[in-house]
């Protein structure tokens, strides 16, 4: 069986979403690296997670499906642009958030900033998914992507160190 | 950098509805224009409406970054980013974004009042000497200039239609208060910007 990056970068695909706009993180490493070695994907890093949601957002409305990837200090840079771009315009702009800050986190700053991650999404009533399970990986990232594009509305799906390992002091 | 290119201290201190009128009526192709919150927006939509401007009602600063998202879903149309001096402030990391893309597409117009003035005029950064075309270049935007005046502002902008970007042109503008005021109906102004751009049907 694939592993976990593997099955989102090829349920990416599968699903025409070609931009991926992103801020690093550690657990999303071999995920970044895999979609940049395929020339299906337009990858690229960002200084900014906003700044990525902004692209995102104009990319869709130009056409094309993208993806914005990030850890959680990241999400929690975003309920303004969220709140005001992609919520209320209608814009579905996808993220994927590796979770930092829960099931062994070393540094308390990540701990608290994790935290805020569901409470917000849910204050914006966007639609969340948290992955903790390899033969979920596909069906949720599929039918995710579906229900944002058809409804558009934002949605964020979260990767637990269930599924990904997590990041080891 | 152009031996001619001057400073922002040098550059002509111009009205910004006439700069906005003046890029709107320059668009024969269909252009795109993403206008950023606050007077700059208001402007762009008192210029007249087409259905290829997009119109943002708050996420500050993302402007350069959405009409980046536009350029590169559609690479064969030319997008214009009308952004404020206080809202660039907030997002300078994009502007190395859009050089290292090197987003061909892209031209970004900066209207440089010093002054944060939909909220009482308080004074920004670039009112206090922080010069955004330099900043411009410094983050990789080869092509970035002041407009001298209202000629020199016609010709770059006569000269972004036709060549390869990304460009930046920084345009000193008063205090003059708006000529309109957007309409503040998010799901229309995106879906009317789809249609203009032939997303949707």
């Amino acid at each position: 069986m694939s592993v976990w990056w593997q099955i989102i970068r090829d349920t990416l695909k599968a699903c025409e979403v070609k931009l991926i706009t992103y801020v690093p993180d550690n657990v999303l490493n071999p995920l970044l690296k895999a979609i940049h070695a395929d020339d299906y994907f337009n990858a690229f890093v960002c200084t900014r997670e906003e700044e990525a949601v902004g692209i995102v957002a104009g990319a869709w409305m130009g056409g094309m499906r993208g993806v914005v990837m990030m850890q959680t200090s990241g999400f929690a840079t975003l309920p303004n642009v969220l709140a005001s771009l992609a919520v209320p315009y209608q814009i579905p702009v996808l993220m994927v958030v590796s979770e930092r800050g829960t099931l062994g986190e070393f540094n308390i700053g990540q701990a608290m900033v994790a935290r805020t991650v569901r409470p917000a999404l849910d204050a914006m009533g966007i639609e969340h998914h948290t992955l903790t399970r390899l033969d979920e990986v596909a069906f949720i990232v599929e039918r995710t992507v579906r229900q944002a594009v058809t409804t558009q509305q934002p949605a964020c799906l979260i990767l637990s160190p269930l599924l990904t390992g997590g990041k080891a002091p | 950098m152009r031996n001619d290119a001057i400073t922002r201290d040098q550059a002509k201190v111009m009205g910004r509805f006439d700069i906005t009128k003046a890029l709107v009526a320059k668009l024969h192709k269909d252009e795109a224009v993403i206008g950023g919150i606050g007077h700059t927006n208001w402007d762009l939509w008192a210029s007249g409406r087409r259905p290829q401007n997009f119109y943002m009602l708050g996420s500050m600063g993302l402007a350069v970054p959405i009409a980046m998202g536009v350029a590169i879903a559609q690479p064969g149309r030319k997008v214009f980013a009308l952004e404020g001096d206080g809202s660039v402030l907030m997002q300078l990391g994009a502007l190395a974004t859009v050089a290292n893309r090197a987003v061909g597409n892209l031209c970004i117009v900066i209207m440089d009042n010093g002054t944060y003035q939909i909220t009482g005029g308080q004074i920004t950064a670039t009112g206090q000497g922080a010069d955004i075309v330099a900043i411009a270049r410094g983050a990789g935007i080869a092509q970035a200039e002041w407009a001298r005046d209202e000629g020199h502002f016609a010709a770059l902008m006569d000269q972004a239609l036709v060549t390869d970007g990304p460009m930046l042109v920084g345009v000193r503008t008063d205090d003059q208060k708006p000529f309109g005021q957007t309409e503040r109906d998010p799901p229309q102004l995106r879906d009317r910007f789809m249609r203009g751009l032939g997303v949707k049907n």
